[in-house]
């Protein structure tokens, strides 16, 4: 073997040893940032699985008084979460009800205007709003609802500070992904003598569909756990309630009430797992229709 | 250049000093005027860049859709001015296929096809469409390729496959004047004879104004010829004489590929 040739033989081995280093070293740091989620995963199925029943999602959660009793006995904790599930369902459906026919106008505005003044104030608006405290966002509902509308505390009010979160995220998402649809395709439509307002809802829509849903059901993910607005503006309630008018419970709330009254712990660590699989299973969806409209 | 201007008789359009700028004060299409001749097709030829494009897209007012670009002039159809139609009537008389192939990609084939009566909401009976889509897939030759997959999407076509949906596409609709932005730049040879055979025939019910790169191809099929140079129309006439005995020099030097 000439000099040379051997120089690039012990090089290459220098070389492959690198490459195996940084290869380790992505796969370390893959390993580190997935390690989070499967620990609180591993954590809450250990300690909420036993209380997970069918009761579970149909019973409202027993008094201080049963709770104690049945740890005394070294028994289960009776009742489940329905008011919670109840509740979370309802302001969240209201919510996006709210949320998503503005956030999507919003962001078929922008896209369509994109060096205006207004659009510009409107888009920067919209991020401002990203960043402003939740419970900021329950404070202006309790303001503009709970006092002047339902004179109380109410799903309405829990839905619309929810409606607030939701809304700066919808609108980025139709903006975004309008924006990669090609040109040309708005052009091939228009071509066809199509109006305007029917290419964007039957050309520009379907075609940005994956991407709007995605947008969608992640800001749903996101406000499903909130608890700081609705504390302000739902309240809570013991019963299962479906009047918007009404106090109202939400799973993250009863988390917090499970929190604070001793007996009820193993109730936080079942209502937790319920509250992660709902998310989860948004977050699947969403990648699940991404995939299939691909 | 009023000199170029062909005595053609009941022209289906007439262009008439038509200007169109992308930046101010720089004219992508220079004043060009020419009437264009009813049931014939007229061929669009020019180096690249030289507005050939530009001009078509401005027939079916396309330039709208974009705030810096400018158009001046008159572009008069069957006696009416363009400007004073709804875009939507223009756009549905004129139809349009693009340089680059732009199928719907949410749509299957079978509604690609079918898109122009989908998207307005032109109802049709079931075997109306069907015979449409196969009629239209046909025409540009590629019904034996699709017929068993009419309902997969447009966008998993090959590049020509797509080029020739979207001229299915806009047949479909049956428009009177038809736009075609070099439609066989992206076919085989056996594709492009095929489609050039189907605007011979469809010239009997459509007048054609098709931009060609494909010298010998205007020469076969169109019956008359423009030749644009830097915006300018140069030369313009039936496609005969100017093969033969082009008037301009920079015509000439462009036929015989001494250009540029
Ligand atoms: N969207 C645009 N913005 C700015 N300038 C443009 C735009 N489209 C075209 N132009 C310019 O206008 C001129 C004419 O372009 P056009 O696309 O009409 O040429 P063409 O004759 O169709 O060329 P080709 O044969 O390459 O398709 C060119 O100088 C081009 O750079
Ligand atoms: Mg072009």
């Amino acid at each position: 073997m000439s000099t040379s040739a051997k120089i690039m033989v012990d090089n290459l081995g220098r070389r492959t040893v690198k490459d195996k280093l940084f290869k380790g070293l992505v796969a370390l740091l893959s390993v580190v940032t997935i390690s989070p989620i499967v620990l609180i995963i591993y954590e809450l199925v250990a300690k909420g699985i036993k209380q997970i029943s069918f009761d579970f999602i149909i019973k409202t959660p027993p008094d201080t008084f049963e709770a104690m009793t049945a740890l005394s006995n070294g028994e289960l904790i009776p009742g489940g979460i329905a008011n919670g599930i109840t509740g979370t369902l309802l302001m969240v459906v209201l919510a996006s009800v709210i949320a998503i026919p503005v956030g999507v106008i919003t962001g078929i505005y922008l896209y369509e205007n994109p060096g205006k003044f207004l659009a510009n104030l409107t888009r920067n608006v919209s991020d401002i709003l990203q960043g402003v405290p939740s419970i900021v966002l329950g404070l202006i509902a309790y303001m503009w609802i709970v006092k002047p509308i339902t004179s109380g505390f109410s799903a309405l009010a829990g839905s619309v500070s929810l409606s607030i979160m939701m809304l700066p995220m919808i609108v980025r998402s139709t903006e975004e992904t309008l924006k990669m649809i090609p040109q040309t395709i708005k052009e091939a439509a228009l071509a066809l003598g199509v109006p305007y307002y029917k290419v964007i809802l039957r050309v520009l829509i379907p075609t940005s569909f994956s991407g709007l849903l995605t947008g969608i059901l992640l800001g749903i993910s996101r406000v499903l756990g909130e608890t700081a607005p609705l504390m302000l503006t739902a309240l809570g309630s013991t019963i299962i309630n479906l009047d918007i008018t009404k106090p109202t419970s939400a799973v993250p709330l009863l988390i917090w009430e499970f929190y604070n009254d001793p007996n009820m712990v193993d109730l936080i660590w079942s209502s937790s797992l319920f509250l992660m699989a709902m998310v989860l299973t948004l977050n699947l969806v969403s990648k699940r229709i991404v995939a299939r409209t691909k | 250049m009023n000199d170029n201007l062909v005595k053609i008789k009941d022209p289906v359009l007439s262009i008439r000093d038509l200007c169109v700028s992308y930046d101010k004060g720089k004219n992508a299409v220079d004043n060009v005027s020419a009437d264009i001749k009813r049931n014939a097709v007229t061929a669009i030829m020019g180096p690249s860049g030289c507005g050939k494009s530009t001009m078509l897209r401005a027939i079916n007012r396309m330039h709208e859709l974009y705030e810096n670009i400018e158009t001046t002039g008159n572009l008069i159809l069957n006696g009416k001015d363009i400007a004073d139609m709804p875009t939507i009537q223009l756009r549905r008389k004129v139809g349009m296929v693009f340089q680059r192939p732009n199928p719907f990609p949410t749509m299957s084939i079978y509604d690609n096809v079918i898109a122009g009566f989908k998207l307005n909401g032109i109802r049709l009976k079931k075997n109306e469409r069907n015979e449409i889509v196969e009629r239209s897939l046909t025409d540009v030759t590629l019904w034996d390729e699709v017929k068993d997959t009419l309902h997969k999407k447009g966008s998993f076509l090959s590049g020509g496959q797509q080029q020739r949906l979207c001229i299915a596409r806009a047949l479909a609709f049956s428009p009177e004047v038809i736009l075609l932005d070099e439609p066989t730049s992206a076919l085989d040879p056996v594709a492009t004879s095929k489609v050039e055979d189907l605007m011979v025939k469809l010239k009997e019910n459509y007048s054609i104004l098709m931009v060609t790169h494909n010298m010998s191809q205007a020469a076969r099929i169109s019956d008359y010829s423009m030749f644009m140079y830097l915006g300018e129309l140069v030369e313009y006439g039936k496609t005969k004489d100017m093969f033969t005995n082009p008037k301009d020099r920079r015509t000439e030097e462009y036929l015989t590929g001494k250009f540029g």
